[in-house]
């Protein structure tokens, strides 16, 4: 009934999805009702970043805000005029432990 | 630190306040709680169920893109010859995948606006210089 559309590339809309599948929950939970979780599950993310805040989510990574320092940049197309870039805030993931090796051994056995 | 924000604020401060330092996935539940309406321990549920998935995504090596958020995506790295910083040894680092994340463009751009927090001591943004010192 929903087919996952891209099989190479998750979405909100694919986690709804895969959920769905899965099943288990205690009563049958609607696919919107599931977007819905998926979407607000990620925008506390963001909001926590916002405000400068870490977020370290147990078995899967940490997320946090780092700040990229000033620097002076060049448009390569014209050399001659420096642009200053100012410093930047970004956020940074690190996977956690189990994520992180799980990645790294990919792919190793072909 | 002024907590003001940007036209996506959907946050509850009182829960903030409340939480402080990190936020962990039990400040999700709470949240998902008080924005759904699900019970708290089918919140919990779900919420412990979307990051498997996502993980479970990447540890087959697939993308995962989350439209506002940013996007996962496994690359590639090539093997390389690695020095000891302690010792100045030399060593082989072997071929490996790594996960890595792009904040998407609104993302960015909320941290960025004016007002957006003031980050006085950011300790992590100069890891090199850091480690340097050790």
């Amino acid at each position: 009934m929903f087919p996952i559309e891209d099989h190479h590339t998750l979405t909100k809309k694919g986690i709804a999805q895969y959920v769905a599948q899965q099943g288990g929950t205690e009563r049958p939970v609607s696919q919107h009702d599931l977007q819905v979780i998926v979407h607000h599950t990620l925008d506390c993310i963001s909001d926590a970043l916002a405000e400068g805040r870490k977020v370290e989510l147990r078995n899967f990574g940490v997320f946090d805000v780092v700040t990229r320092k000033a620097r002076v940049g060049r448009n390569p197309k014209n050399p001659t005029v420096t642009v200053q870039i100012p410093p930047k805030k970004t956020v940074r993931f690190r996977p956690g432990k189990e994520l992180k090796n799980a990645v790294s051994q990919l792919g190793l056995a072909e | 630190m002024t907590l003001s924000r940007g036209h996506l604020s959907v946050h509850h401060p009182e829960i903030s306040k409340q939480w402080g330092g990190s936020m962990t996935k039990a400040e999700i539940v709470e949240q998902i709680y008080e924005r759904v309406g699900f019970s708290k321990k089918e919140a919990a549920e779900l919420v412990e169920k979307v990051f498997e998935i996502i993980k479970e995504t990447l540890a087959e090596g697939e993308k995962v893109k989350i439209s506002g958020f940013g996007n996962f995506v496994v690359r590639h790295k090539n093997a390389r010859k690695g020095r000891n910083p302690q010792t100045g040894q030399e060593i082989l680092l072997d071929a490996r995948k790594v996960l890595t994340f792009k904040p998407s463009l609104v993302l960015k751009n909320v941290l960025n606006e004016e007002g957006s927090f003031v980050d006085s001591e950011s300790p992590s943004s100069e890891p090199h210089s850091m480690e340097a010192n050790q």
